[in-house]
């Protein structure tokens, strides 16, 4: 197992031209060691608007979301609609790989930027486009916010208490982040592509489709029914069943198993609860192995649900996670950032890398690396890029700009 | 027939339930030959689980099943017996690339981990997807997608402020397959430059933390515990979900700039609240949010959620369809458009959808290829990739090696 410094994509270059909606592609492939590099328009991404923000301080150069999704990259400034600009553009293609963007369909094509384009400047760069509907269709002129992706996609649809709307997750945009990482896979079919033909080729990646993958209307298809809101899940034909209970402090997720699951996952706890007193005639009496719950009634369900709870309250969520892990019961404590931080699961496998900003004169903790790879670890090998930070080591050092150039671009406003 | 992307990429596939073959899907819908090893003793959840075609059991029946394992192979092969594991060592030494996503340990346990695994394939791309890991205190438990969506955190900032956390599913189970895949496919290009395999160790908490990045940070940086906001977003109302004509449908309207609050206005007729100063500003909207949802309600039960988007975007202003099954497999005109749900025949199904690729490669277009039936190609995988003879396959037969 070794480790020679190298990343598994050490050789490649990465131009990032994204917003929210695909920044954390080029982080997952700066991550995995190629060179990317952020192209931001001259004042800065309007991604660096997002709170939260460090000591709640609103400023471009504080957004936690433009930090958690560009690390490791470089970070240059580009204004992509002037002449010169794109002539610019066009040299660094010339260098790329890679060309990720998230800007509306057609937009790159009307400044002579689109892929039909980019391959005249280099045959072999790939084009990844992340949009919320794609580039092609009857919606993919459709304004793609987090929430209409959400509940386009199927993540929202029957989400939530029955006498509320259904309901999203809304910290921070979730299904930018399913498409970012989809455009990275794409971006990967299309590098072995290359080795074939010995050309890139336009990776078209659309948010809805990215959400859409996971949830696949199976049942629908193949029974027709619209299952009510407000029931829990596992197929419980229909049954109110719950899966995130109330305790001590805080919550847990458990949900009732039967037949041969039913034996592993819900005896144990029901045997827990018997030890402590807290069982019923009702609930010891359950043989795990024939029950089923799809064909319960809810009364029975009702009654299951009433005795547990009871023991759930008298425990604390460490308590309960604790007994699980002891017993092997499928029960796991619904985890705040601050459990997250203190899990000793994470930390025992050193996920947490401490990254350093100094223009802040801090280090913060960051979550490490989606994968780790034995013979080519992935780093964060930077913190997110100010604004234009690059820009002299890129364009002077590497495009062989002057100093001077550079100043008149600045004041132009091409960079 | 189309080119396929990744032709001669073999892979030994272990996996089971969804995650595992999620993963393997997004490299069989692109031509890679995927060969899973099932047991007819002890079948994966997904070939024994409703719903089943015309509800009808069987182990060829299952309507997950058979959207999440496009384009693969299927041998049964029994691994409690000693024998196969020497079988399934055998089809290591054929592959390119080895997944699993047991419980921490399991394969180890087995003897298939990576190390025994190395043995025979020096070069072996191996990937595991546990749930938390190979190594760690909690290594060893199993958990399903919702056990994870609750650890990962996302249950916790789910739902609304004075309510308890809103069941999220098995949300984490649509994350970690598309890390998987990266991971594979970058690790392919890593051994093509320089022969060399490895080991890709994927605890899918850990890949999750990276959609959690920024409420971990906000922790970290600000001593702030995120809880749970609802619909709520700081610079946009209208922003919500709300209720229109029909039973339990919905539209999701945001509303961002002061153009687009102008155009929601007329689209909505310019009724006389909207003139009201009050809602005249983002901030003010803000301040009025209940009444503001409860306002922008009272138009759209009159109307279906359709309506609402089409005539929402018509207008510029950001506008959706909650869709469920329903919507998005037999009404939503882009998805049809894009072909996201093609049809496939199938010897048992009939014809059957499943889900295609969310990208699309102008010069590699992908072809979808039906599920296996259980242990379909055990004569092709015995005799044509492991050499076997009738007589030997025979015997494996009887010793309920081979099932």
């Amino acid at each position: 197992m070794e480790d020679n410094g190298e990343g598994m994509l050490s050789p490649y270059r990465v131009l990032d031209l994204t917003d929210e909606k695909g920044l954390l592609c080029g982080k997952l492939l700066g991550d995995m060691g190629a060179d990317v590099i952020k192209v931001e328009p001259p004042r800065g991404s309007p991604a660096r608007n997002m709170g939260p923000f460090y000591h709640d301080e609103p400023d471009w150069r504080k957004s936690l979301v433009w930090f958690a999704q560009n690390t490791s990259k470089r970070g240059i400034t580009l204004d992509i609609e002037t002449v010169d600009g794109q002539e610019l553009f066009r040299q660094l293609v010339r260098t790329s790989d890679f060309v990720v963007e998230s800007f509306a369909p057609g937009y790159m094509d009307r400044l002579g930027l689109g892929y039909a384009d980019l391959e005249n400047v280099n045959p072999g760069v790939i084009m990844i486009s992340i949009t919320p509907f794609g580039q092609t269709g009857p919606h993919r002129d459709f304004k793609g916010p987090e929430i209409v992706s959400w509940a386009m996609c199927g993540f929202m649809s029957g989400r939530g208490d029955a006498d509320r709307p259904p309901v999203m997750v809304t910290h921070h945009p979730q299904t930018y982040l399913h498409a970012g990482v989809e455009g990275a896979v794409g971006a990967m079919l299309a590098l072995y592509d290359r080795w074939t033909t010995g050309e890139g080729q336009h990776v078209d990646v659309s948010i809805q489709e990215s959400g859409g993958r996971g949830t696949a209307p199976v049942g629908w298809a193949l029974t027709r029914v619209r299952m009510p809101r407000g029931i829990g899940q596992a197929g419980t034909a229909g049954l109110r069943t719950t899966y995130t209970w109330p305790c001590k402090d805080g919550y847990i997720l458990f949900f009732y198993a039967t037949g041969a699951q039913g034996v592993r996952v819900s005896r144990p706890l029901v045997e827990w609860m018997e030890e402590e007193g807290m069982s019923d005639e009702f609930l010891s009496g359950i043989d795990w192995a024939t029950f089923d719950l799809r064909q319960a009634t809810q009364d029975t369900v009702d009654r299951m649900t009433e005795t547990t709870r009871r023991f759930f309250m008298s425990h604390t969520k460490a308590e309960l996670f604790e007994g699980a892990v002891k017993r092997r019961i499928l029960l796991y404590p619904v985890n705040t950032a601050a459990d997250i931080l203190d899990s000793p699961q994470l930390a025992a496998r050193d996920f947490w890398r401490e990254i350093e900003h100094p223009e802040l004169g801090v280090t913060i903790t960051y979550p490490g690396p989606f994968a780790n790879a034995s013979g080519t670890p992935l780093r964060l090998s930077r913190r997110a890029p100010l604004i234009g930070e690059h820009n002299a080591e890129i364009y002077c050092g590497e495009l062989g700009l002057s100093r001077e150039e550079l100043v008149i671009l600045k004041q132009a406003g091409v960079i | 027939m189309k080119r396929k992307l990744l032709e001669g990429v073999k892979i030994a596939d272990f996996c089971w339930v969804w995650v595992g073959p999620m993963t393997t899907k997004t490299l069989a819908d692109q031509g890679a030959q995927v060969l899973r090893i099932e047991s007819k003793t002890r079948p994966g959840v997904w070939r024994v689980s409703p719903p089943f075609k015309d509800n009808v059991v069987g182990f060829n029946r299952g309507g997950v099943f058979n959207v999440i394992n496009t384009g693969k192979m299927s041998v049964t092969l029994n691994l409690s017996h000693p024998k196969g594991i020497e079988i399934a060592k055998r089809f290591v030494a054929w592959a390119d690339v080895v997944t699993e996503n047991f419980a921490g340990g399991t394969m180890k346990r087995m003897g298939l981990g990576y190390e025994d695994i190395k043995k025979v394939k020096p070069d072996i791309i191996m990937l595991s997807a546990a749930m938390m890991g190979q190594s760690g205190p909690h290594m060893n438990m199993p958990g399903f997608g919702a056990h994870l969506t609750a650890i990962s955190g996302f249950s916790h900032v789910c739902g609304w402020p004075d309510r308890e956390p809103a069941d999220l599913g098995h949300y984490t189970d649509f994350i970690a397959p598309r890390y998987n895949a990266l991971a594979i496919l970058a690790a392919l290009d890593y051994r093509r430059r320089t022969g060399k395999g490895q080991y890709l160790d994927m605890a899918q908490v850990e890949g999750c933390m990276n959609f959690m990045a920024p409420v971990v940070l906000d922790y970290v940086v600000n001593d702030r515990v995120p809880g749970r906001m609802g619909n709520y977003h700081p610079a946009a109302a209208p922003h919500g979900a709300y209720c229109c004509r029909g039973m339990d449908r919905w539209c999701v309207i945001g509303v961002f700039t002061d153009q687009e609050w102008l155009s929601f206005c007329e689209v909505i007729g310019n009724p006389e609240w909207t003139a009201d100063p009050r809602f005249g500003t983002l901030s003010g909207r803000k301040d009025n949010e209940e009444e503001l949802n409860r306002l922008v309600q009272e138009w759209t039960v009159k109307h279906t959620p359709e309506e609402v988007m089409e005539r929402m975007q018509a207008a510029g202003v950001a506008a959706g369809v909650v869709q469920g099954g329903e919507e998005l497999f037999d009404h939503d005109p882009h998805l049809r458009y894009r072909e996201f749900y093609p049809e496939i025949e199938h010897p048992e199904m009939g014809r059957y959808f499943t889900v295609a690729p969310p990208y699309k490669l102008s010069k590699a277009p992908h072809e979808l290829r039906r599920a296996p039936l259980m242990g379909e190609h055990n004569e092709y995988a015995f005799k044509e990739i492991l050499g076997l003879s009738d007589e030997e396959i025979a015997e494996l037969v009887v010793e309920g090696v081979v099932e």
